[in-house]
């Protein structure tokens, strides 16, 4: 895929992480997640640790802190609902500046929140120094089944597309003075998710039909081979394996 | 409902993983089913405007605005298998791509909206259509239940994963109630949409409604006068749906023992949601024993084998066992009175 259809979290360099294998990356990011998720969440200074690892990470992919700190804010419905648990938890309580809060809830909000905001983190650092193309063989080469990786790739081709039309019609209610306000509207706006779904299953046919006339029989072929070495997986790996050492430290601590 | 890491714990993470991992392979098969060799390029295209169509805020009141979900309308559009596989398909992009719902929780993600929310919404759509007539008002009416429950059908999934595996100890009442409890209000403003787009579709294309296909009539020819039907091409299909009906039985059976029989050694043994609502508020001594509370396997757990694990496993096992022979008869009676009744049929509606 060309320039344009890089996705809007891509940031295009060309620094070491860039270069990786995307399955290395992949493996690696999911490995840390797990870790993370499974470390104790007594154990604060440890997410202070993994939060470090990460800054690390960002710091040789030269992914500026604002643009990382930027795409943190889609953790935020899950921030609100952590701030609620210390007052609707159970258990023993303490005060806090006059509010009667539950122990246990406070744990259970910090462990959301670390958690989640260091999973979040990871996330974004994959996906802002992997392209979209790389990303679907990585996942390919992981081994994941071959049908659903042909489906989430052609997801994420007329993924623009379809959201385009969806914007040309928008364009094309607007430009005839609709304006939806309220539940009268709905009517409208359902009608051209319909007319959304004819076309987009009419377009998958003519998709199938262009491909069928190109040779297609139930398989793509991978042009781009991506492989790597064992020095390659041990950079890459090199981030888990850390964490893991933390994890164990917070447990045996 | 994107779930984030750290909200449910490793092991409960991992077991729905495996859940999803095998309902994903499922629906696989069963979508190449629906779409044959189209499957890619249909299937990613459904997805693509599941995506988009998340995207389309419906303006509820006073700046406040909703969107999508997509299991019921993607289960009614498409089927359950090709709609359940785009919504996994969907919740995977979002988590590798956009961060939306964590990579670990991924599992409990696609169980809660792939599995439970298209299952449920399939079912209950079927039920319905089954028993109304056929009409397209009929579809459109049963779109408007299938999604009013299946929504909160999921976040009750969310609740039950939440009570096994989640990481605060909320208490269980709390959360079904404001769960559920939101997700009933979530539940008629997506009702209302799905049913307003299902009536949009079969308005101009009624042939790509999956949930629609009943209402097909026959072609008939009308020669000398009279309505004749027209002979029917291609009707090779049921042969090959029956045999992986048969594969997709046994492994359901397989699964549900392994589930019941295995897993459930590692199910937590403090008291159900109701239970423990009851002896908070202290009525669990007013109830009354249960009439079958002396009987075999009562409080799943079979009475004379003292291991508790081996014991509520074996009780899963004969529990699943029971509700096969059980829910198998059943079916069986059903069908046989159905073509019974069938066969008295056709000869009279041949003849007019």
């Amino acid at each position: 895929m060309g320039a344009g259809h890089a996705h809007r979290l891509y940031r295009h360099g060309h620094s070491p992480v860039h270069g990786l294998p995307p399955h290395t990356k992949l493996a690696a990011t999911f490995a840390f997640v797990v870790v993370v998720v499974s470390t104790p969440r007594e154990a604060m200074w440890a997410f202070g640790l993994y939060a470090v690892l990460l800054a690390l990470v960002a710091y040789v992919a030269r992914v500026p802190a604002g643009f990382l700190l930027k795409r943190l804010l889609i953790e935020v419905p899950f921030v609100a609902f952590a701030v609620l648990m210390p007052f609707v938890a159970e258990g023993e309580r303490v005060e806090v500046l006059g509010m009667s809060l539950s122990v246990s809830g406070l744990w259970g909000a910090w462990n959301v929140l670390a958690k989640g905001t260091l999973g979040v983190a990871a996330s974004v650092l994959l996906a802002s120094t992997t392209e979209l193309r790389e990303l679907l063989l990585g996942l390919q080469r992981l081994k994941l089944p071959p049908l659903l990786v042909q489906i989430a790739s052609f997801m994420i081709r007329y993924g623009d597309v379809i959201t385009d039309e969806m914007r040309r019609m928008r364009i094309a209610r607007e430009s005839r003075g609709f304006e939806a306000s309220g539940v009268r509207h709905w009517g409208v706006l359902a009608k051209s998710a319909g007319a959304l779904f004819i076309r987009s299953y009419e377009r998958g046919e003519r998709v199938h039909l262009a491909m069928v006339s190109r040779g297609y029989a139930g398989s793509m072929p991978v042009i781009d081979e991506v492989t790597a070495s064992r020095a390659q997986w041990s950079y890459a790996l090199a981030l888990p394996f850390a964490a893991l050492v933390v994890c164990l430290l917070g447990w045996s601590l | 409902m994107h779930v984030p890491d750290g909200f449910i714990d490793a092991p409960t993470s991992a077991v729905t993983g495996v859940v999803a991992a095998a309902a994903v392979a499922v629906s696989l098969r069963g979508a190449r089913r629906e779409l044959d060799e189209r499957t890619a390029p249909l299937a990613g295209l459904v997805a693509a405007f599941i995506f988009a169509v998340q995207m389309l805020n419906f303006p509820v009141a006073a700046g406040t605005s909703g969107h999508l979900l997509g299991g019921a309308l993607a289960a009614i559009l498409v089927g359950p298998f090709t709609g359940a596989l785009c919504i996994s398909v969907v919740l995977l992009m979002q988590g590798i791509l956009f961060a939306d719902g964590g990579l670990t929780a991924l599992g409990v993600n696609i169980t809660n909206m792939a599995i439970v929310g298209v299952g449920v919404a399939y079912v209950v759509f079927r039920g319905l259509v089954k028993v109304l007539p056929k009409t397209r008002r009929s579809i459109t009416a049963a779109s408007f239940v299938a999604s009013v429950v299946s929504v909160p059908a999921a976040a009750l999934a969310f609740t039950l994963l939440f009570w096994i595996g989640g990481t605060t100890d909320v208490s269980i009442g709390k959360v079904a109630t404001a769960m559920v409890g939101v997700h009933l209000l979530i539940g008629i403003g997506e009702a209302a949409i799905t049913a307003l787009t299902i009536g949009a579709v079969i308005a101009v294309r009624p042939d790509l409604v999956y949930g629609a296909r009943d209402l097909r009539q026959p072609l008939k020819l009308r020669i000398g006068g009279e309505l004749v039907d027209a002979p029917a091409a291609g009707a090779g299909q049921p042969v090959a749906a029956r045999t992986s009906r048969r594969t997709l039985w046994i492994g359901g059976l397989v699964t549900s023992l392994v589930l019941a029989g295995f897993v459930s050694f590692y199910a937590s043994a403090s008291p159900d949601g109701l239970e423990k609502v009851a002896q908070d508020k202290g009525f669990a001594q007013s109830a009354e024993k249960h009439a079958n509370a002396d009987s075999l396997l009562a409080d799943y757990g079979v009475k004379d084998i003292d291991n508790a694990r081996l014991s509520g496993g074996l009780a899963g096992v004969i529990g699943v066992g029971a509700t096969v022979v059980a829910g198998t008869g059943i079916f069986w009676a059903v069908r046989r009175r159905r073509t019974d009744g069938a066969a008295d049929v056709s000869p009279a509606s041949t003849s007019v």
